[in-house]
């Protein structure tokens, strides 16, 4: 069970979160003309990393936050956590 | 009985205390403090079941959780639960256990003749044999292996016991009490670190216990005892026993199970059977120690052939001869350990050693005490089909080739030792890579991958000065990094005998002319001719060795058998050990009872239960209940003898004809605060949402990004930024996340706040023709006429004291109303409702009435909304704004969501007026078409029309715009039907919806 650096928290076990996926994913602006194909690359297409990956997480038993967390999803080893509005340098 | 086999003093059991049991239907005594194995072997008994494919006799081989014959089916205070180690299970008056794997008996077993059949049996037989033909697998085959194969049987019936869950936090977390881990645990333990010492056996001291040992002028035993009862002193120590470290995961998360119970006739009152320990711990010391390993012989799993190491300890722990005519075979000085304890007993054990010239201490004493040694010997087959009777013996050449002649010495019990593997299960699942260490021809961890350290014998050292050192030194060093404490312990003097260097030998050749089976893995049979096999049939990598012929698979998972079955495979591949590697460690280390697994989340427990603050109503009242998600709701009230379908006409009648009242607490509700709250709702809703004055509701529908609808309900603008959000009872939770990723991700320069307020309110609908009527009774200071409140209108007021949100939104599509309390006061109100409505005929109606309302109205639920439609199908286009934008709309100009024979709901009513539609039928065309049938569309939700007394579906058609008026039919397949039926308009009652507003 994973260990996570909640960034309002601290380490909380991974049972106190959900998976929320790719945190890089960014979502077009509203009333933004969309293409077919990027729209369908913001809904469906997604890598599937072996390695570093920065996803997002939901603090859902806890503080409800949704944080940034950057993980290998080989070795499981979680880098850093980040807040929802924190740029990832 | 007599144990004729226990010597007259020496061993830890508690002579004072005897105990019966019975072992197969036969009753013997043992002590307190021993196992079941201990037991038997003090009482003679030998023969404990019968092998897994060959049902060969099997015995003792091991004093522990390595032990891959003595499984046993134990019975226990009206209880009974397989594949118990009889090594690891402990004594109590009155246990009971049989031997599985055998019909009619142990003694004689029909499938035995599967021993004698064994050339047709040989690895990967299932694979081959049982392929064809096809239909025979179900048939034939496989209930004959599941008969014939296979240990004990689990019980049929609900577990009593209870099992605990329980999560730990700790500095050090140890595993295993032998000599490294009490060294560890109490230097971490000194520098007031919070420790955990786990022991799996009941015992604490590990491998002090039966060697020959002095620590600080103590013997290695009287050492560990006062090491442990210091720690048991010590606040910021946790010590366990009969707890088993299984598991090693993510982020040095451990899991354990602790044995409460096992050991004793019956549970205790409020105790536990088990408890499984979640530990996340800063540090590791893996103490593992290491597990003895077999030479390979013929016929070497004849009951009485067992580890030199267990006869040592069932003499040393438990005061138990396993023969009195023992022959001890060896390649290194652990042999001579077992064959000195024989002699210092009065039994004359014969050493043989597959080394030439040997010289070491522990030789020495043993010449010194006059034992028989012979050297560059070995056995080479046993003899005795139940017991072993005599040995096959015979010199062999240095280059281990050539064996000399033949010769037969009586013994009756042969103790193998081959040295020692590691037990590096726990390193290895945290993601250590292991290394082979050539000097002991066995792997040990390598570099550490998490926190986690390994000393002593599971790193390889059999050197227990060196192991105490480096242990002290650990327990020192990662207590001081967390605790900043830096307690000098002095490191004992230890002494003990030196041994020489083990013989690289692992496999007696098959003399000429001899065709014995030299087992790898004893609890699989797998022997040295299956590997051969599975590797001339092109089976390369180890792990598909495994798999193919079920080499260090079972409940022992090849603790005593994978490194012979790697040495052999890398000697006929002609490469070194490491370069054939070996399989995969996984957790469990050791078989875990699942009842310790789920804990207590079984039954009802298995998740939360919600009630309403009116459940105790519902009771009183003969409601019938529904899990609806985790809440438990009214299904409907019975009265007299009325089952479901007459209760739910009755009371689905009522609300058309009169007035009724549901609890609608479980709807999810969110309260949306924030000058941009409107804004919010206008990107998350299909609908406008800007100009919604204060007051009034309105129905929204919310999409995925992919189009497809997520959610439905009604949001009522309370005040200027305060809305009040209601979602489906089964969404509630998804739609608060759903917003909180969209305002803290997407867009958080919105102002807005979003929070469950679910539990804060109860609700109650009431819908019926009276039931503005009821209102104004309820609240005769409100103005709730057509005017005060229309539909769709909204207005707080005053129920008997109780301030109350009252809203004018239906669900039945009747004129209804919900109205809302603080949780508190729900009962306060549905008690107002029943009594003041009695006048109007109000009755309570359950889900099963409320679907019957909102299906003959045709209004979507949960089963149309199932994740598959948009709102088109849904007939809900007409609240999708083009004007504006809002998640998920760009996917709705998908092709195929808006193709011209888009699936669409309609109304299905049976052409007999009579046969309910099963949900889940499949709509065709035509019913005798041969399979599969083109399926059209399919009925999502059915009840009996209570406006035209018959039934009536819901249901997702294909083109369903251009359907209405068709005939087709309703097929299932799974009840067996087929009901030719009419497709009509989905809203079957009130059409143009003027009840709603009335």
């Amino acid at each position: 069970m994973l260990y996570i650096n909640c960034p309002h928290c601290g380490m909380r076990s991974q049972n106190e979160f959900s998976y929320g996926g790719d945190a890089s994913v960014k979502r077009p602006e509203l009333n933004k003309e969309v293409s077919d194909q990027e729209w369908d690359s913001f809904v469906y297409n997604r890598k599937s990393l072996r390695g570093k990956h920065l996803e997002l997480w939901q603090h859902i038993s806890g503080c409800r936050q949704w944080i940034k967390v950057e993980r290998d999803t080989a070795t499981h080893e979680i880098f850093r956590t980040f807040k929802a509005d924190e740029e990832v340098a | 009985m007599t144990q004729a086999f226990r010597i007259e003093n020496g061993g830890l059991v508690n002579r004072d205390k005897k105990l019966s049991f019975k072992f197969n239907g036969k009753t013997y005594l043992g002590y307190e403090g021993d196992t079941l194995a201990s037991a038997l072997l003090a009482n003679g008994v030998h023969l404990v079941g019968r092998s897994f494919k060959y049902h060969r006799p099997r015995g003792f081989f091991g004093a522990g959780v390595d032990e891959p014959y003595a499984v046993v089916q134990l019975y226990r205070n009206g209880e009974t639960e397989p594949n118990i180690k009889a090594t690891e299970q402990e004594l109590f008056e009155g246990l009971e256990a049989k031997s599985v794997n055998c019909w009619p008996s142990v003694n004689f077993d029909i499938g035995a003749i599967n021993n004698f059949l064994r050339i047709f049996l040989p690895a990967g037989f299932y694979y081959k044999t049982f392929m064809w033909p096809k239909s025979f697998w179900y048939r034939i085959y496989e209930p004959f292996i599941r008969k014939a194969a296979g240990l004990g049987v689990a019980s049929t019936k609900h577990d009593k016991e209870r099992y605990e869950h329980k999560y730990e936090y700790c500095d050090l977390l140890i595993a295993g009490s032998g000599p490294s881990g009490l060294a560890g645990a109490y230097a971490a333990a000194k520098n007031g670190a919070k420790v955990i010492l786990a022991e799996d056996k009941p015992r604490f001291g590990g491998s002090l216990l039966t060697s020959d040992v002095n620590i600080g002028n103590q013997s290695g035993k009287d050492w560990a005892e006062g090491i442990i009862a210091e720690l048991k002193t010590m606040p910021n120590v946790v010590v366990k026993n009969r707890s088993q470290i299984f598991g090693y995961y993510d982020h040095n998360m451990l899991v354990m199970s602790e044995k409460v119970s096992d050991h004793l006739p019956s549970t205790k009152k409020y105790h536990p059977n088990k408890r499984l320990w979640y530990i996340r711990a800063k540090e590791v010391l893996i103490s593992s120690g290491s597990i003895e390993r077999p030479i390979v012989f013929g016929n070497n799993d004849t009951p009485g052939v067992m580890l030199s190491s267990a006869a040592k300890e069932y003499l040393k722990v438990y005061g138990v001869l396993v023969g009195r005519k023992p022959l001890v075979f060896t390649n290194n000085d652990s042999g001579y350990e077992t064959a000195i304890e024989f002699k210092k007993h009065g039994v004359d054990p014969v050493v043989l050693d597959s080394r030439k010239n040997p010289e070491s201490e522990i030789i020495d004493e043993a010449k010194n005490l006059g034992i028989n040694i012979k050297n560059s010997y070995v056995v080479v087959a046993a003899q005795g089909y139940k017991k072993v009777k005599s040995a096959d013996i015979a010199s062999i050449s240095e280059d281990k080739k050539q064996l000399g002649k033949i010769e037969n010495i009586q013994c009756d019990c042969i103790c193998v030792s081959g040295f020692w593997t590691p037990t590096i299960h726990l390193a290895s699942q945290s993601g250590n890579k292991t290394k082979f260490k050539e000097e002991i021809d066995a792997f040990v961890p390598g570099q550490s991958k998490q926190n986690e350290i390994t000393l002593g014998a599971a790193n390889g050292v059999f050197s227990l000065e060196e192991t105490l050192k480096t242990s002290f030194t650990a327990g020192s060093e990662l207590s001081k990094k967390i605790t900043k404490n830096d307690n000098k312990i002095a490191i004992p003097n230890v002494v003990e005998k030196k041994s020489s260097q083990h013989d690289k030998f692992w496999c007696v050749p098959l003399p000429k002319g001899k065709n014995y089976k030299r087992f790898l893995d004893f609890q699989n049979d797998v022997a040295v001719s299956d590997v051969e096999i599975a590797l001339r049939e092109g089976y390369r990598s180890i792990e598909h060795v495994k798999r193919y012929t079920t080499l260090g698979m079972a409940t022992d998972q090849g603790k005593t058998s994978n490194l012979n079955g790697l040495q052999l495979v890398s000697e006929i591949e002609n490469k070194v050990v490491p370069a054939v590697g070996h399989t995969t460690f996984r957790p469990p280390y050791t078989p875990v009872s699942i009842g310790a697994i789920v804990g207590r989340e079984v039954g009802k427990h298995s998740k939360p239960t919600r009630k309403s603050p009116m459940h105790s109503w519902h009771e009183k009242n003969n409601a019938v209940f529904v899990d609806a998600g985790v809440w438990l709701r009214p299904r409907y009230y019975k009265r007299g003898n009325e089952n479901l379908f007459e209760a739910s006409k009755r009371e689905a009648k009522n609300v058309r004809t009169n007035v009724g009242v549901c609890d609608v607490t479980t709807l999810g509700k969110i309260d949306v605060k924030g000058p941009d709250a409107a804004e919010l709702l206008n990107r998350v809703y299909t609908n406008g949402w800007l100009k919604l004055p204060v007051a009034k509701a309105r129905y929204g529908v919310m999409l995925r990004e992919d189009g497809i609808v997520m959610d439905d309900g009604t949001t009522t603008r309370i005040s200027e930024n305060h809305y009040h959000m209601t979602t489906t009872t089964a969404q509630a939770a998804n739609v608060l996340s759903h917003l909180e990723y969209y305002l803290q991700l997407v867009w958080p320069e919105l102002n807005v706040n979003v929070v469950s307020t679910t539990e804060q309110w109860a609700g109650a609908a009431i819908a019926g023709p009276k039931s503005r009527d009821l209102l104004q009774k309820l609240f005769p200071n409100s103005d709730v006429s057509n005017e005060g409140l229309p539909f769709m209108g909204y207005m707080e007021g005053d129920l008997f004291g109780v301030k109350a949100r009252i809203f004018r939104i239906s669900f039945s599509g009747e004129l209804a109303y919900e109205v809302n309390v603080k949780s508190d006061y729900g009962n306060f109100m549905w008690e107002k409702i029943m009594e003041v409505g009695e006048e109007f005929k109000i009755q309570p109606y359950g889900t099963e009435a409320l679907s019957t309302l909102r299906i003959e109205m045709g209004h979507v639920a949960g089963s149309e909304l199932d994740g598959r439609t948009i709102p088109f199908d849904n007939a809900l286009e007409g609240l999708v704004s083009k004007k504006k934008d809002f998640i998920g709309k760009r996917s709705l100009q998908r092709s195929a969501f808006i193709a011209e024979d888009r699936q669409r709901i309609v109304g299905v009513v049976p052409l007999d007026k009579q046969t309910s539609i099963p949900e889940g039928s499949h709509l065709v065309k035509d019913d005798k078409a041969s399979l599969p049938n083109p399926k059209l569309g399919h009925i999502s939700a059915s009840c009996w029309s209570v406006e035209y007394d018959n039934p009536f579906s819901l249901a997702i058609l294909k083109d369903g715009k251009n359907m209405i008026g068709q005939k087709l039919f309703a097929m299932s397949p799974l009840k067996n039907k087929v009901i030719p039926v009419e497709i009509v308009s989905s809203h079957y009652v009130d059409p143009k919806g003027e009840r709603v507003r009335s």
